[in-house]
């Protein structure tokens, strides 16, 4: 065990001033007086819930459920284990890591919230803006700041959104709500084309970088890829950019049906050029104005909080032999570092068996000490519903790998078939229309030799418990989604969707499996893609060269058996 | 599946303090579906959710809906999955929620 | 009957900065009724209809704008006119916080901004950052409710049609 004497190591990244934490102080203050101004009656539940939402209250199922902001994915050690301490007072000992990097909590009573939004102040957290139809958490990629891909760490950038768009006066009651993403590599950790917003840290010929915005990405009933809006914006101009794009969204959507009060719905009824020439218009003004301009200092001055840290030199480059298990797990978990004798270690909450983002709160103070002991005090939460150490040294994989393995999140499966994003489903969720977490859980057991999940390699499976998307489902190499048939769960297939940089719409593959067939069309879909692949294709690319009849029919071969011969 | 034709009802609603699930007794609220009230008929259903809907403004509960039942080997079972997941708790977690006796009695 | 709900729902101010009971000097006339003596709010359809009249009569005129109304639909004549009332018709619905500031910064707009319809105390503080000076409002809202609600929140972080200094700039003041 390390010595509990220990300060907790405090990680580069974002520190509040005073400002910031009178901000985040009052607000919850605020909150707190709405609390009880509803007890009292004094707001109706109609005019409470925005409210609510806003502070990242909903209800749900079975009671509260508490969404807490993790801004771009980042936490500190400290933090984690005030996330332990919440889970364990307030709640019933465990966690959820959602997809978009934030922590949820499911039997809340409305009651606590003050108390325990004092408790994430006195950390540095927050439940600002995680619900409701406001700008949500700004996500980034889980690599930032580690990875030698990017071409600067898209976090400063990230912070600086976080507090533009804290409580933006205009934009706290827009059509719906706005998700916005920030990436600097080619390859997309982030999803950015499934954003509301997104923006891309890019050179351009000259050599100068700048940011790529693009927009009216989305999930939900009606999925749409972003489109570009602005190849090139100046660093100092991009929060004027940011606002007109908002601008013309909280002027120009609908207002009149919910579902179709999404950005990617304005731009796709007026068409990308026109948004592009409404935007500019504002952006153009704003630029006049010079009020949003970013200044180079502020931009410096931000990006100070994220500086890499001292990393130790003449540590040794190669990884430790440590046994197959270990081996295994390298094979997977571990990518490649920025700086010599350092790696990125991922933990993949995906166990077979285990609910996927799930984390219970012994399991989250474990990880603190890993943080301290192995990671500089940081963690960084993925959108596939994992964790990931972003500065460990390759000498202490082998320790890391032996204390994961002891709080059973050692499986050696990031990016295989096992390693599902499922939302929280009808075992939770007020909106779902079915359960995910349970096929989630039997899909993994399904293909969990790990022999197997090689031979299958890249495969992303993703789900939903309804048509809101939570699970990323039209996202997923194989997407399923939960429908209610006359009361019963039924799922559909999606084959061929990606949250990659070859970002696509999954196509659906036709009628509903029960609960009881679902596991087995999936295998039969991947029993296809063994069969019919050709050298190095991974089911994306099979399923892209072959298209979706093969695959529909086997994974109904049942039914069609039984309609032959019936 | 068979719709249910059977018309039997009856009322559920969050607590608004702990936002723990309600089932509607009377003219009251009890925490175990087993021990809420049946509505045999439309209108006996309708009435609950108006008399329910009135006492909104006593701020004690929010969300007030009837959902469907049917009477299984002599015990009352929701139709649909939502609510037998709602009236007993989450699937993959056992150990929590009413079925695992975490509820309060008042 | 009156456009804007309620004509005995008091009106709040902000005058010198401070919020205070105001006394509505405008009459807010249907589209069918005949125009009273003195300051009048009308909707944007009869101001289109009617506005040679209207602007000649040498006393104030006001245009209340529905939630979907976009204010250069007042063309030039927003110059003109010394009360433009923005519709929430429901308080979700927040068109209405872009229509004020865009009054404010691209139309120049320098008459009174006004909330009408539905929106909560909770929200008349970005109301008034946005560039709302007034508010008509049910009786449970005072001065002292409007004191409370500009002072809940200390600072702010972004820039808006009230000229506020931000965070950044108490940082770099520091």
């Amino acid at each position: 065990m390390p010595d509990k004497a220990l300060e907790p190591v405090q990680p580069r990244m974002y520190r509040y001033d005073e400002f910031d934490a009178r901000f985040v102080g009052e607000r919850v203050e605020q909150f707190a007086s709405q609390v009880e101004r509803r007890l009292k009656g004094e707001l109706t539940e109609d005019q409470f819930k925005p409210l609510r939402l806003m502070n990242g209250l909903y209800l749900q199922l079975h009671a509260y459920m508490l969404r807490i902001a993790v801004p771009y994915g980042t936490l500190s050690s400290r933090q984690v284990r005030k996330l332990a301490h919440i889970a364990r007072t307030y709640d019933k000992n465990f966690g959820h890591f959602t997809t978009r990097t934030n922590m949820q909590f499911n039997w809340i009573r409305l009651v606590d919230v003050p108390a325990i939004q004092r408790e994430l102040a006195s950390v540095e957290m927050h439940c600002i803006q995680t619900s409701g139809n406001c700008v949500r958490n700004t996500t980034a990629d889980q690599f930032a700041g580690a990875t030698d891909e990017e071409i600067e760490d898209p976090r400063p950038l990230c912070e600086i959104i976080r507090q533009w768009s804290s409580l933006h006066p205009e934009f706290v009651f827009l059509a719906r709500k706005f998700k916005i993403a920030v990436g600097a590599c080619a390859k997309d950790r982030a999803a950015l084309q499934w954003h509301d917003m997104a923006v891309q840290v890019v050179k351009n010929a000259q050599g100068r970088i700048g940011y790529l915005v693009m927009a009216g990405g989305g999930m939900g009933r009606t999925p749409y890829v972003a489109h570009v809006m602005n190849e090139f914006v100046e660093r100092e101009d991009i929060l004027a950019y940011l606002e007109a794009v908002l601008r013309v969204y909280n002027q120009d959507s609908r207002r009149d049906n919910i579902h179709k009060q999404r950005i990617k719905i304005l731009i796709n009824t007026i068409g990308p050029e026109e948004m592009r020439r409404r935007v500019d218009r504002e952006f153009q003004e704003l630029k006049r104005m010079g009020t949003l301009q970013l200044p180079r200092e502020e931009l410096a001055r931000i990006a100070a909080y994220f500086a890499p840290p001292e990393f130790e030199t003449g540590l040794p480059d190669a990884i430790p032999d440590a046994g197959p298990d270990f081996a295994d797990w390298v094979k997977t978990n571990v990518s490649k570092h920025k700086a010599p004798g350092y790696a990125i270690a991922t933990i993949t909450l995906k166990t077979p068996g285990q609910v996927p983002g799930d984390c219970s709160s012994e399991q989250m103070d474990a990880i603190a000490d890993i943080m301290d002991e192995f990671s500089l005090g940081e963690v960084r939460v993925t959108h596939e519903q994992n964790l990931t150490l972003p500065h460990v040294r390759k000498k202490d994989l082998p320790a890391i790998h032996a204390r994961l393995k002891a709080l059973d999140f050692a499986a050696p499966n990031a990016g295989l078939i096992t390693d599902i994003i499922a939302c929280p489903g009808l075992d939770y969720c007020d909106l779902a229309n079915a359960r995910s977490i349970p096929i989630a859980q039997k899909i993994a057991r399904r293909f969990e030799n790990l022999d197997r999940q090689h031979q299958i390699g890249e495969l992303k499976i993703k789900m939903s418990g309804c048509i809101n998307a939570c699970g990323h489902h039209h996202a997923g190499h194989i997407g399923i989604l939960g429908v209610d048939k006359k009361g019963v769960e039924f799922y559909q297939l999606l084959l061929g969707g990606s949250g990659a940089e070859d970002a696509a719409i999954g196509a659906i593959m036709g009628p509903g499996f029960g609960e009881h067939e679902i596991v087995d069309a999936v295998e039969r879909v991947v029993n296809l893609y063994i069969r019919e692949r050709k050298d190095g294709e991974r089911f994306l690319d099979t399923y892209r060269r072959i298209g979706m009849e093969p695959f529909k029919n086997v994974a109904y071969r049942e039914q069609l058996y039984a309609a032959h011969t019936g | 599946m068979a719709k249910d034709l059977s018309g039997l009802q009856m009322l559920t609603a969050n607590r608004l303090r702990s936002g723990d699930v309600l089932y509607r007794k009377g003219g009251g609220w009890v925490p175990l579906l087993k021990d809420g009230e049946v509505y045999r008929d439309k209108d006996a259903a309708e009435a609950a959710l108006a008399a329910a809907t009135a006492e909104l403004a006593r701020n004690e509960f929010v969300a007030p809906y009837l959902f469907d039942v049917r009477e299984v080997d002599g015990r009352i079972r929701p139709v649909k999955e939502r609510e037998i997941i709602r009236a007993a708790g989450p699937t993959v977690h056992p150990h929590t929620g009413k079925q695992a006796g975490q509820y309060h009695a008042g | 009957m009156s456009l804007t709900g309620n004509s005995f729902m008091p009106l709040i101010r902000v005058e010198g900065g401070k919020p205070r009971i105001a006394t509505d000097a405008y009459a807010a006339v249907a589209d069918d009724a005949a125009l009273p003596e003195g300051a009048v709010l009308v909707s944007l359809a009869r101001f289109r209809k009617e506005r040679e009249q209207l602007l000649a009569r040498n006393t104030p005129v006001g245009v209340t704008l529905q939630a979907g109304e976009n204010p250069e639909l007042l063309g030039d004549d927003v110059s003109r006119l010394s009360l433009v009332a923005l519709e929430f018709p429901k308080f979700r619905d927040g068109r209405a916080f872009s229509w004020a500031r865009m009054l404010r910064t691209r139309l120049g707009f320098t008459g009174e901004i006004r909330a009408v319809g539905d929106f909560l105390y909770d929200q008349v503080n970005y109301q008034h950052r946005v560039g709302f000076d007034a508010w008509l409002v049910p009786d449970s809202f005072t001065p002292e409710t409007f004191e409370r609600a500009f002072h809940e929140m200390t600072n702010v972080y972004q820039p808006s049609s009230d000229g506020r200094k931000t965070i950044r700039d108490l940082r770099a003041a520091r």
